[in-house]
This record gives structure tokens, sequence and C-alpha cells, in this order.
């Protein structure tokens, strides 16, 4: 990030990227459609689970493959959990980036440790999960899982209580936080900003209430909105989302029905989708995560595009920067909420 | 998708608009844009139709191919009439190409699906660029320019994305070969790779 | 040298012995400061391990510095691209002697899943030594202490004087390692051929 400083004031900020770049869209073209499922994992390597529903979402789009209904209710609970590990991780990062390394993150991860063990006894690895299939999921939950999982879901409010008693009302973090780079939402729009900071910003727009994908439409949620789209708004938000996964989660614990957890249609190794292009799209932690895919009818994909929210959430962020202080930059970066693999692929 | 294209139409007679079918189920169909109207074609659709959200800008790249096909001919031999099938093989020129999937926030429609084209993939590779009806095109562009070598005219600051400034190579397109640096490390395979031969060029 | 026997019996009644060297690795070795430089998917896993529940503290490796001049332990965590890697070198050599590296997981070793990858550096162990190397994508936060104890133990077993002694102690040998440039289609040198020789190419694919 090349800044121009004016005094402490940002006059001009260019964003470097790139440092990161691996190359998915290249190699994920060169191997076969199946082998892109564990490279998805470390795109956005906080939330696997969810990049993992969006690919396989989007081979389904372009094949038009029937998912069955738990399969469904686990992606729902699976992703629910990497967006509450995901925005509680969060919490942590932002105090980190204005200064508190220690206090919050310890607490974080305290918390996003529970969550991966559940995804370990679920998936077998703690962060590259490798779970979703086309056509479903992997494997079925093992025994007593959705009772632990019912466990951890109960204590959470208590912890976000907790975590909201040490930060909301803290006076340092409100003169960090308030005011600093509100937002339109006409910009926010036009700068193609998605998921919790287009809805800082007063944006009502969810992908998991607008495409309804999944079986979300039979789960009853509210989408929280900011007001003023600033530091603050964008921080609350994730608390309030956070929350609400709670409510969701409670929901499919115990709807969650018996039966098959993967298409028997569908073929995985040596997989051919029909000639054709399709673009799917989910509601990840971090904003819209799309999938691009164009498929000639061969055994790999011809063209293999990921939407990155982190990246195009960057958009406005010298619009953001320009005028405030140096030491505000970390803070709003902090606030947008990106990861690097995803940002360079 | 039709009623999108007549919008256009009827907004822009001299336009040159299609639509490209999709063949997949999912049915997305693509509109299909010339690149002198892809600007007035793009105000359009944000102001007059409401797509205000562009969500994805992403690079293809079109190889020149070999395409055969098989031709009837009708041949007069000695006065009588017969069928000639004949296999012609005909190159189909290469060309880039970008494609932008567009959504409305506040009618929460789409996707609309917009496709530009290049001329070809060395010398006519200018398009005009989105980012002044969309920001979000912005980095998603340079990107594009930096991996396929699309030069988008008016974009406020074209320069590479992701590779070094150094770098000259355009490494998505299909023919770019990456540099050899791999190294010989031993697998437990080696004596089943020695029995099966060097890996075979993959068409 | 104090014999073993002796100095156990000396220990069991309180009394340590130990040479110079001994004494001056085990401070060394317990109070690591990593460098506080993340690449990729391990540094989540880097930081879980110096968070709440594995606790790196308890191995005296918890003071993560920001600049490189007060630190002595790189831990690479993730893929080094090819753009990364000419800072990559440049942040060890500003780094003070003693110095040692981490490897950490399958993309700072050799690339790995990432391999095919056009800006992707095969192994960070091109540029610069490599002291540990943990395997795993990413290697588990246990994988990390143990890599670190391995640390440990290396420095513990380093000599300081005689003609196997540990590098920073002699001032002839120079910490500094060649940065790459960006060249047009690959760094500028493509490896070190110091620290680095490539296998010898495979003869059946000749």
């Amino acid at each position: 990030m090349n800044v121009t400083l004016d005094g402490e004031t940002v006059v001009k900020l260019q964003p470097v990227f790139g440092y990161l770049h691996r190359n998915h869209e290249k190699i994920a073209e060169g191997n076969s459609w199946l082998a892109a499922v564990p490279y998805t994992d470390r795109l956005d390597y906080i939330c696997p689970l969810t990049n993992n529903w969006a690919y396989t979402l989007a081979v389904e789009t372009l094949a038009g493959l029937e998912v069955p209904e738990r399969a469904e209710y686990i992606r729902i609970i699976t992703a629910e959990l990497t967006r509450l590990q995901n925005h509680v991780a969060f919490m942590g990062f932002i105090l980190a980036d204005m200064g508190a390394w220690g206090s919050a993150l310890m607490y974080a991860f305290r918390e996003r440790e529970k969550i991966l063990d559940l995804f370990e006894a679920l998936t077998g690895a703690r962060m590259m999960c490798n779970y979703m299939r086309f056509g479903g999921c992997r494997c079925d939950l093992p025994s007593g899982w959705l009772e632990s999982a019912g466990q951890l879901v109960e204590g959470f409010p208590a912890f976000l209580d907790e975590m909201e008693a040490l930060l909301t009302g803290n006076e340092i973090l409100l003169a960090r936080l308030q005011g600093v780079a509100p937002l339109t939402p006409e910009r926010a729009i036009n700068g193609g900003l998605s998921g919790p900071i287009l809805r800082a910003a007063g944006v009502d727009y969810d992908i998991r209430k607008v495409d309804n994908y999944g079986l979300y439409s039979r789960f009853k949620f509210r989408v929280p909105r900011g007001r003023v789209g600033d530091c603050y708004d964008r921080f609350m938000i994730r608390v309030l989302e956070a929350r609400e996964s709670v409510e969701i989660l409670k929901q499919a614990l115990v709807g969650i029905p018996d039966g098959p957890v993967v298409n028997p249609k569908a073929k995985q190794r040596g997989f051919r989708p029909p000639a054709g292009e399709a673009y799917g799209r989910i509601e990840g932690p971090k904003g819209e995560l799309g999938f691009y895919l164009i498929s000639d009818g061969s055994d790999r994909p011809y063209r293999f595009r990921v939407r990155p929210p982190s990246l195009i959430n960057l958009t406005l962020l010298e619009e953001l920067c320009l005028g405030t202080k140096i030491a505000d930059v970390m803070v709003i970066l902090g606030s947008i909420d990106i990861v690097l693999g995803e940002v360079d692929r | 998708m039709t009623e999108i294209l007549e919008a256009i139409q009827s907004a822009f007679p001299s336009a040159d608009v299609g639509i490209l079918t999709n063949p997949s189920p999912c049915a997305q169909h693509s509109l299909l844009v010339a690149g002198k109207d892809a600007l007035d074609v793009a105000k359009f659709l944000r102001d007059g139709l409401g797509y205000d959200f562009c969500s994805n800008v992403s690079g293809v790249d079109w190889p020149p191919k070999k395409v055969r096909e098989v031709v009837v001919r009708k041949e007069t031999v000695d006065g009588v009439e017969s069928e000639v099938k004949e296999t012609i093989e005909r190159e189909v020129p290469g060309y880039l190409e970008v494609v932008y999937h567009l959504f409305s926030i506040a009618k929460r429609l789409g996707p609309v699906i917009l496709r530009l084209r290049t001329g070809n993939r060395s010398d006519e590779v200018s398009l005009p660029s989105l980012t002044p009806v969309w920001k979000s095109a912005d980095f998603q562009e340079r990107e594009i320019y930096d991996l396929y070598g699309i030069h988008f005219e008016g974009h406020p600051d074209l320069r590479r994305l992701l590779m070094w400034e150094e770098f000259t190579d355009y490494p998505m397109r299909k023919d770019y070969v990456a540099p050899d640096d791999y190294e010989y490390e031993p697998t437990p395979h080696d004596e089943i790779l020695a029995k099966v031969g060097p890996p075979k060029e993959v068409a | 040298m104090v014999d073993e026997a002796l100095k156990a019996d000396l220990q069991k009644r309180g009394i340590f012995v130990a040479s110079f060297e001994d004494l001056y690795n085990w401070g060394r070795k317990s109070s690591l400061w990593p460098l506080q430089f993340g690449l990729a998917c391990c540094a989540i896993e880097m930081i879980a391990t110096a968070a709440a529940r594995f606790d790196l503290a308890r191995f005296g490796a918890e003071v993560f510095r920001p600049s490189p001049r007060q630190a002595d332990l790189m831990i690479i965590a993730g893929t080094v691209t090819k753009k990364m890697a000419p800072l990559v070198v440049r942040l060890y050599n500003q780094m003070p002697e003693p110095k040692y590296v981490i490897a950490m997981g399958a993309c700072a070793i050799s690339g790995g899943p990432f391999k095919e990858g056009y800006n992707v550096l095969k192994g960070i162990d091109r540029y610069i030594p490599v002291d540990v190397a943990i395997p795993g994508c990413p290697p588990r936060p246990e994988a990390l202490l143990e890599g670190l104890v391995k640390l440990q133990e290396k420095i513990q077993a380093q000599r300081l004087f005689g003609p196997n002694r540990a590098r920073h102690t002699d001032t002839c040998e120079a910490g500094d390692y060649p940065v790459p440039t960006y060249g047009a289609h690959d760094l500028e040198p493509p490896l070190n051929p110091q620290v680095f020789q490539p296998a010898p190419a495979r003869k059946d694919l000749e």
C-alpha cells in the first residue's frame, strides 16, 4: 500500500496487490473439476466451508444437479458456523489493528478453536476442510456431532455478551471507530461492495434472502443494517449478524432431516458437466462470493473465475481513507475485513 | 432476457447487440455487445433498467482453433448426380472476451451478462472500460489487463494488478508457458512412472 | 568437561554445573523472538499457536517482533510468491545474527499444492537457508510447537568454538544473501546456487 501523506493526513493511497497471487484460476483450469475443491479452501482460508459451497453451488447450477435435503441442512449449519468464527476472528483482528494486540484476540481465538474442533470432527481438518462435493457433502455427520454443535450454539450468545461487554461500549473503541470513514449507500453499490459492509452502509441486500439458495427460505432471520456506514457500523453489523447466525443454527439443528448426504446421480471423479457456463454466488461471511465457470464438456474447467469479495470490497479503500489520519487507515482496512488469499488468489 | 434486448434496441436502434444462448441447464444467457456501443448500453442498463451493481468481471481467452466440418456437396459425374461428403478444416480466429455480471440491488434482479469481444488476440485488443459506469470494475479490469492483456480505454489507472511491472507475459492466456523451474523429487511412484514412460501431451 | 554422573549427582544436591556454551545456548533457545510476519493460510495457524489454546509462551517464543532488527527467528508461514520472494530475502538480510528460519507448511518448503503456479516460488530454500521444515497444509499448531522444539534442540547442540562452530560465531561468513530482482518472465536469478542446487533431472523424462 503506497500512502501519500500531508502531515498525518492521507492525500493519496494506492493499494499494491499480488504478493499472494497463487494462480488459483490457472491451476484450476489445468486440473479436473473435483480437484478444484481443495483449492477453494485456500482462497479465503478463514472460512473454507463457505468457499466449498460457493464452488459446488456454481457447478450444480452448471450441471443442473439436485442436492438432498439433509446435505442442504449440513451446508447451512457449517456455513453459519463458518460465519460465526469469521466474525469472531474479525472482532479480534480489528482490535489488533487498533493496537490492542492480545486480549480480544485471545478471547476470539479461544471461541474459534471450539468451532474448529467441530469442523475437525466432521471433516478431519481444522482449516482446510475440503468437505463439499457436487450434489452434496463428502460424508455424514459423526455420531454426537449435532449434540456438541448444539452445546456450542447454546453457549455462544453468552460469549457474544462477554465480548460486547468488553468492547462495544469501550470509550477508546468508540473514539477510534465512530464517525471514521462513513459511506453512502449509492457509493457502496457503485463500488461493488457486498456483504456486511454493504449492509453497514444501509443497503438491505443479503443474498441468502435474495437468491434463496440452499434452503434459506425456510429459516427465520433478520438482516441487520447500519445507518451511517462508518467503521463502528461495520463493527456492530458483525456482532448482530453473529447473533442472527445463532438463530439460524438453532433452527437448523432441530429441523435437520434424515436421508442421504449426496446425490447418488452425481459423479465426482471424471465429472464432466455439459458445455455451457454458469455464475453461482453465495453470501459469504465477507461478501458475495461467486464462481463463474465455463465448461466445454471436458473433464476440466475451461474457465474458472473467482469473484473475490475481499478484493472488490477494497475498491473504495482510497475513497474511504482520503482525509483521514494515517492511524485510521489500519482501522479502516481492518473494518473491511479482508483475507489476502482471496484478494490476490 | 429478450425484454432487455428489446429495451436496448428501442433506446439505441443502431447498437450492435445480440443474445448469446447458453446451452447449460441454468440458461443464463448473455448479451453480446460490440465494443463501440458498450459504454452507451452499460449506462442505459445502469440508469434506465436499474442494473446498478456490477458484480463480476472476468476475462476469457479463446485461442484460434481448427474446426472440422463435414460438408455435403453435390457432384455430377457422367450425368449421374451424387452427394459427396467432404471434411473441411476451417480455422476459427481467436479473440479475447470480457464478461460482466450485473445485478439490480433495488429490484433484486439478475444476473444480466454482458460480453464484449476483441478483434483478435494480438493487436486489436482494446475495449472501452466500464469503470466510469461501475466503479467496481476498476480492479477487475486491471486484473484482466494484467493476466489477459486486454487494453481498457478510458480506465483511470490501467496498471498491472497482480504481477510486477517488469513482467511482460499474459499468464492466464491458454498459450502461456510458465518458466520451467521444477526440480526432481524422488517419489515412491518412480518405478511405476518409469514403466509408463514419459508423460503424454494432453490435448 | 565435567563427568555426566558427577553432574547428575551434584544436580540432586542443588548445584548446577554447566559449560558456558550450554548456558549461553540455553538462554538463546528459551527466548526466541519470532518476526511477526505471515504470508498465507499458515499464518492463521501461527496466530492460533500463539493464542489461547496452544500458547506459544510456554516455549518462550511469544514475543512477536514487528521489526526484523529485533527478531532472531523467521517463521515463513505460507506460500512465498515470486513477487514476495525478494522482500522475504531482504527481511532475512535485515535480521541480526544469530538468525534461524522455520519453513512452515508445504508451500514454504516446495510450493506445495500451488507448485504448478507461474507466480509461486518452489520453496524458499532456493534463496535462504532453512533450519527446520514443518510439513503440513497447514501444519497443526502442535506441529509448529514440535518444529520450535526441534529448533531449540538444534540451537542447544550448536558449538561456539572449534571447527564445527555455528555460522554466526564466524565473522568471516556473510549473513547476507543476494536479493533477486523482478525479470521479464521470472525472478533473476531463479535460485541462489550458494544455498540451493537443483537435483539432477529425471533421466526417464529426457
